[in-house]
């Protein structure tokens, strides 16, 4: 077992995240709609944990855990598992179509996809009962998650928070996705008092960090670098929409697919970077 | 019940190190503090906190152990619903959920913790299993099985404690088969769980009056055993149901389903818990009499009165 992280590089980095947004881009034709806005909020986190921070067996497997708990955002943890050779070219041709078997929430039974989400709140908890498999059976495995930030609201991601802490699950690395968006606005300007979430997440006994969640390198290092022996949380500040300026902290992004001239100006953007 | 259920999962825990068991605040006495006190990072109390119960067994499950969750029935289904419904039915994991207690057999405690309507809704979900044993020895059968099994997840309906033992001369227990408690020929009983006591008891009374009565105890409400069932109901010119569950979905709805469908002409008496919250307060019988499950207004109605 080899740790990805020693050879993990930014620039690398940030070239493949401009390949996934490219990806889920052209994918974005083939539908009516997609959450893009929150699969280009959450690229950079998912792919750090992918590449960066999870192990890799000599046989490509990995024997800690992914989960999207924003199941919405799972767009880029398809294009992921694509291009590392667990999806294949054609499941992802057919997403969301009648012969096809991916959709806007990932399914349980989807090769690398290890549980089935979409309704906010439930991942956290799933984490924590693997966490804990994990632990009981001496495995060594992390769980890694990654949260949006409108589900921070969930009553059951705080029994969660609560459980992992209480449980000192040192094998589970949890990021919220803080990209400050909900489908009706802030979400600070919803509930401005969980503000600031590092706060909370810290009084609740868990080791926390803040990062700018569009730094590879930044994401790398403070989970790389935690102290260890409680859950670990990285509040990732975050932009919807990331990567293509017209998307950028537009509501309307959160589910949509660009027609062809906003396709072809976010392709121009995302080329150029800007 | 609740005692049986803790020496029977202890007793599968020590052979077996992928069950867990995660409460809420609730736990069986008995064995089930060896089970804490031997294995505890395998029992697990989550506090008040029912959805995480449950969202933490599904994680287990997804890694391949065998969990039981375990509180009070209405905060071991209803509270924590959708978690239920998406994390343990939708990925059809083999989590056990146990609610104890169920049905009115929280008396006093007021309807907050009178599940009335558990085999209705559990029964509704694609892939739930339902398992509501009679009697304290079926309770240990029960959770044997839900120990071993891999189909997918069980609603596990338990009572509390003091239940008779009802099932020492009866057929051996098989999952989702009717099991007959005892055999007669003029009139059958079907029921399940703590109530089946009440089935027991009508029977006697058939008896006193010269009618041979046999009794089953449906223990298994999903997947029901419609053949049986049906055997019942083209065997007996008398069949009577007796349910702690509301009129819509459980027992009694599916008997009369199939008495329809198989155009069957015996005569079917059926008795379940009102569709209605009753704010009484008093022992477990005081509750059932004040649904219409007392014992002598059930003989009333079937014709011994």
């Amino acid at each position: 077992m080899t740790l990805f992280g020693n050879s993990f590089n930014t620039k690398e980095a940030r070239e493949r995240c401009r390949r996934y947004r490219r990806r889920i881009l052209d994918i974005s034709q083939q539908v009516q709609a997609l959450h893009i806005g929150s699969a280009y909020s959450c690229t950079e986190i998912v792919d750090c944990f992918y590449h960066g921070l999870m192990r890799r067996n000599p046989d490509g497997s990995s024997p800690d855990t992914f989960l999207m708990s924003k199941g919405h955002g799972c767009m880029i943890q398809y294009v992921i598992l694509e291009e590392d050779g667990i999806l294949g070219r054609a499941d992802l041709d057919g997403y969301c179509k009648a012969d096809g078997h991916l959709g806007v929430h990932p399914d349980y039974g989807t090769p690398g996809i290890a549980a089935a989400t979409g309704s906010l709140g439930h991942g956290l908890s799933m984490a924590c009962g693997m966490a804990l498999a994990e632990r009981g059976r001496k495995t060594g495995g992390t769980i890694y998650v990654v949260l949006s930030d409108g589900e921070v609201q969930e009553g059951s991601t705080w029994e969660a928070v609560l459980m992992a802490s209480s449980l000192r699950l040192d094998n589970f690395i949890a990021a919220v996705d803080n990209n400050d968006l909900q489908s009706l606005g802030r979400t600070s300007v919803t509930h401005p008092s969980l503000y600031p979430l590092v706060d909370k997440f810290t009084a609740f006994g868990w080791e926390v960090a803040e990062v700018d969640g569009h730094n590879p390198d930044a994401i790398f290092a403070a989970v790389a670098g935690r102290r260890g022996g409680r859950p670990f949380m990285m509040v990732a500040k975050t932009t919807k929409g990331k990567g293509v300026s017209y998307m950028e902290n537009v509501p309307i992004w959160h589910y949509r697919s660009p027609n062809p001239e906003e396709y072809r100006h976010a392709i121009d953007e995302l080329e150029t970077g800007r | 019940m609740r005692n049986m259920f803790a020496e029977a999962l202890y007793r599968e825990a020590t052979k077996n190190p992928d069950i867990y068991i995660v409460v809420a605040d609730i736990s069986p006495v008995g064995n089930m503090a060896k089970f804490s006190s031997e294995y505890p990072e395998r029992f697990i109390n989550v506090g008040v906190a029912e959805q995480s119960m449950i969202g933490i067994c599904a994680g287990l499950a997804l890694k391949g152990c065998q969990p039981f969750a375990y509180t009070i029935a209405t905060f071991s289904l209803y509270r924590p619903f959708e978690m239920v419904r998406d994390d343990l039915c939708y990925q059809n994991l083999p989590v056990t959920v146990v609610g104890m207690g169920a049905g009115v057999i929280y008396s006093d405690h007021g309807g907050t913790h009178h599940a009335m309507e558990d085999i209705a809704i559990a029964g509704a979900l694609p892939n739930m299993q339902i398992v509501a044993p009679c009697d304290p020895s079926e309770v240990a059968e029960a959770t044997r099985w839900c120990a071993h099994q891999k189909n997918g997840p069980v609603y596990l309906r338990l009572g509390k404690s003091g239940e008779p033992d009802l099932t020492r001369a009866a057929e051996p227990w098989v999952f989702g088969k009717l099991r007959a408690l005892r055999g007669g020929s003029d009139v059958a009983i079907l029921s399940y769980g703590v109530v089946t006591k009440t089935a027991v008891d009508l029977a006697e009374r058939f008896a006193a009056r010269g009618k041979s009565a046999s009794v089953y105890s449906c223990h298994t409400l999903k997947p029901l055993d419609r053949d049986g069932i049906v055997a019942v109901l083209k065997q007996y010119e008398h069949v009577v149901v007796i349910e702690e569950n509301v009129p819509q979905g459980g027992l009694t709805a599916q008997t009369k389903q199939l008495a329809w469908d198989i155009g069957a002409r015996c005569r079917l008496d059926t008795f379940t818990l009102q569709d209605r919250f009753i704010h009484n307060f008093g022992r477990h019988p005081d509750m059932l009499a004040e649904h219409g499950l007392g014992l002598s207004s059930i003989a009333e109605r079937v014709g011994l009165g």
